[in-house]
């Protein structure tokens, strides 16, 4: 075993047990959710799989942005062919492993993979100077400043540090086939590299090239790996999570909230209404809605880690398109942030954050209590300024959800809490009293009586 | 006008084949009584045997659902679901978009299965059936339609209120959002209730002004928060007089004089 392949073969071992463990960590965290079954419909489930995210079918609502990233994207899928083969070559030591095994079918992939990554290129350019030349509205909301800020733009040089790799390798590649047919398979003509990348090198000795081929080899896998460990902190997250999030998006109908049983059984006890389920009203009260990570479904979690901050919905949001402070794509961050803050202080197993009367037990979920909670992060003001126009829901590429914790929040204030914006009051106080929205003198007949 | 209730309906010894769900605003809000007048109007000069609760109707809890209470939603829903199916009533027509999602798509959870149409739908079905024939109009009028969440987004009726407009031969001009990225009008999740969060403008007056980019001289809607709203925003233009707002239904009486 060569040097190199001995150490390609720790690093990778490495990486991939850090890896596992990052993206466990991950799992678990959206486990910190609230049950919700979503099962069924498997069909249906794989269709939006297939349209929404292998298809990228809601991105195309704005074509323009939907090509570009679609040129990064079909770019990305490819290169995990040639991803294979660098892992061949790098465990056994060998050179372009498929070249004389796949015949006319190699030039062909390494060709179409070769322009997809120019198109890439071109894409990521485009959209480094559309964040921070063009000043894109929905790119400079306030959510954006610092971190996430900074992650769109690391992510952008990423990319082009990987186009660079793989076409490094391939222009020193092409030229190297010439000078040293024996080690450096013939591949067939490599149009990009060869006219884009291969010129500037030319003239170089056969030891710079070959240095060169391999720094692009080796940069490129190793920006991949850079990735892969990078994703579970970054809103990149999203080339992985779309997957399973269109895959167990909620299929109920957009109109239709989440039932809260315990008051249907609650009511129909009181109203002396047979209860469908047979079962005795609890005593207990429990906390009705959501003020934080455990009280929210654990898909709500994952529409979190799953989203990479476009601001689609954002940016037809009526309440912040008007000026106020809701926008929903601030509010699935904020539930990411809080659900890391969560997990980071469980893994602490500090005692200071034990309920008062859990003292001495091992910290966990059930005991867990640092005096916060997301409405340390997301205000009122926030939550009472949604329509429910389900404009967030339909303009997500990747079927975020961001109404259903909105409407969670709202119900743990008004039911537990009975704080809501004073105006609803008259409103609830008519409803209980005389079954209408408003105080009214008129009964339900004048309408068509008194014309 | 003449309307039965569903008991008097039942008292002279016929059954009626739809219930009319008026709903708090087309009860008590002056402008929505004009469109459930209006609908009623078309219903009977179609005879369509149909009939209301009367007092015996109480609101959805929408609003109240919307804004948290589920509590105050779910004595509603069950109550209503009571009255009827006390009525054994199997066919429900509604004019305001927020009560036919919460008896079409709610309702169920509770026990509440029943056939639920809009308005909006229903008179579509009767242009198409033959059933409302339409008088010719002689000068195209341009007209602009807003999507109400409720119809458009939330049940996907986007393509339904567009048929009866073109039936209508108006001139339909689009706002610069439309169908599925309509703008709301600012009144749902009993926003309608309480005063806007702090910010630069009303959504009301964007949506106006997004009406008065098109040059048309009237919007049509199909929700009575959403009339409301848009006139709110056309009067913070004051453009009020200029651009009229009706609903679907009274686009038709006007057009057959009835």
């Amino acid at each position: 075993m060569s040097i190199q392949a001995i150490f390609f073969t720790l690093i990778t071992i490495t990486v991939f047990y850090l890896a596992f463990r990052r993206y466990r960590r991950v799992a678990r965290i959206i486990y910190l959710g609230k049950n919700e079954e979503i099962s069924g419909h498997r069909k249906l489930r794989w269709r939006n799989v297939l349209l929404v995210a292998f298809g990228q079918q809601k991105m195309f609502k704005r074509w323009l942005p939907a090509l570009f990233h679609g040129f990064i994207y079909v770019a990305f899928l490819l290169t995990q062919i040639e991803l294979i083969e660098i892992f061949i070559d790098g465990f056994s030591g060998r050179h372009r492993f498929f070249s004389n095994k796949l015949g006319a079918l190699y030039p062909l992939v390494l060709n179409l993979i070769e322009l997809l990554s120019v198109l890439a290129f071109i894409a990521t350019l485009i959209f480094l100077a559309r964040r921070n030349l063009l000043k894109v509205k929905r790119f400079w909301k306030p959510e954006m400043k610092g971190w996430p800020f900074l992650d769109a733009n690391l992510i952008l040089i990423g990319e082009i540090l990987l186009i660079l790799g793989i076409m490094t390798m391939n222009g020193a590649d092409q030229v190297l086939q010439s000078l040293e047919p024996a080690h450096y398979r013939p591949t067939g003509t490599l149009w990009m590299s060869a006219s884009l990348v291969s010129p500037l090198i030319h003239n170089l000795s056969v030891g710079t090239l070959e240095i060169l081929e391999r720094s692009g080899w080796w940069l490129h896998i190793l920006v991949v790996y850079g990735f892969l460990l990078y994703l579970p902190y970054s809103k990149h997250l999203h080339i992985l999570l779309a997957f399973p999030n269109t895959y167990y998006s909620r299929l109920k109908p957009r109109g239709r909230m989440d039932n809260i049983p315990e008051i249907t059984r609650e009511l129909k006890s009181m109203l002396g209404l047979a209860s469908d389920e047979g079962e005795q009203p609890s005593t207990e009260i429990p906390e009705f809605g959501a003020s934080d990570i455990d009280q929210l479904s654990w898909k709500s979690i994952m529409d979190a880690y799953t989203c990479t901050e476009c601001g689609r919905c954002t940016s037809v949001c009526p309440a912040n398109l008007t000026g106020k402070k809701l926008s929903p794509r601030k509010i699935l961050m904020d539930i990411r942030d809080r659900a890391e803050e969560i997990y980071t202080r469980l893994e602490s197993k500090d005692a200071k954050y034990l309920k008062a009367e859990a003292k001495d037990q091992p910290l966990s979920l059930a005991n867990f209590n640092d005096g916060e909670n997301l409405f340390n992060r997301i205000s009122d003001e926030e939550i009472w300024a949604c329509t429910t126009c389900n404009a967030c829901v339909e303009a997500c590429p990747v079927m975020i959800d961001p109404l259903d914790p909105i409407l969670q929040m709202r119900r743990y204030k008004i039911l537990n809490e009975s704080s809501g914006p004073p105006d609803w009051l008259p409103m609830f106080n008519s409803l209980e009293s005389g079954g209408s929205v408003w105080q009214v003198s008129e009964d339900r007949e004048s309408w068509y009586k008194r014309v | 006008m003449e309307v039965l209730t569903v008991q008097e309906y039942i008292a002279r010894g016929d059954k009626p084949e739809f219930l009319f769900w008026v709903g708090c605003a087309g009860n008590f809000d002056a402008r929505a009584q004009k469109i459930v007048r209006a609908f009623a109007t078309i219903m009977n000069q179609l005879g369509i045997s149909f009939a209301v609760l009367g007092n015996e109707e109480s609101c959805t809890g929408d609003p109240a659902r919307r804004a948290g209470n589920e509590f105050l939603f779910q004595m509603q829903a069950l109550q209503n679901i009571q009255t009827l199916k006390a009525y054994e009533v199997t066919k429900i027509l509604t004019t305001c978009p927020h009560c036919f999602n919460t008896l079409k798509n709610e309702y169920p959870d509770f026990g509440g299965e029943f056939e639920v149409y809009h308005h909006t739908e229903i008179l579509s079905k009767w242009i198409s059936d033959g059933k409302l024939i339409l008088e010719p109009r002689e000068v195209k009028e341009k007209t602009t339609y807003h999507d109400s969440c409720y119809i458009g987004r939330v049940n996907g009726m986007y393509q339904v209120p567009r048929e009866i407009l073109d039936a209508l031969a108006l001139e339909l001009i689009e706002m610069e959002q439309s169908g599925s990225r309509g703008l709301c009008c600012g009144a749902g999740g009993a926003q309608m209730f309480k005063e806007d969060e702090s910010g630069d403008k009303r959504i009301s007056t964007e949506r106006a002004e997004q009406v008065l980019a098109t040059g048309a001289r009237a919007v049509a809607a199909n929700c009575p928060f959403c009339i409301t709203m848009l006139q709110d925003g056309l009067k913070a233009k004051d453009k009020q007089d200029e651009v009229m707002v009706y609903d679907l239904a009274e686009l038709i009486i006007r057009q057959n004089h009835w």
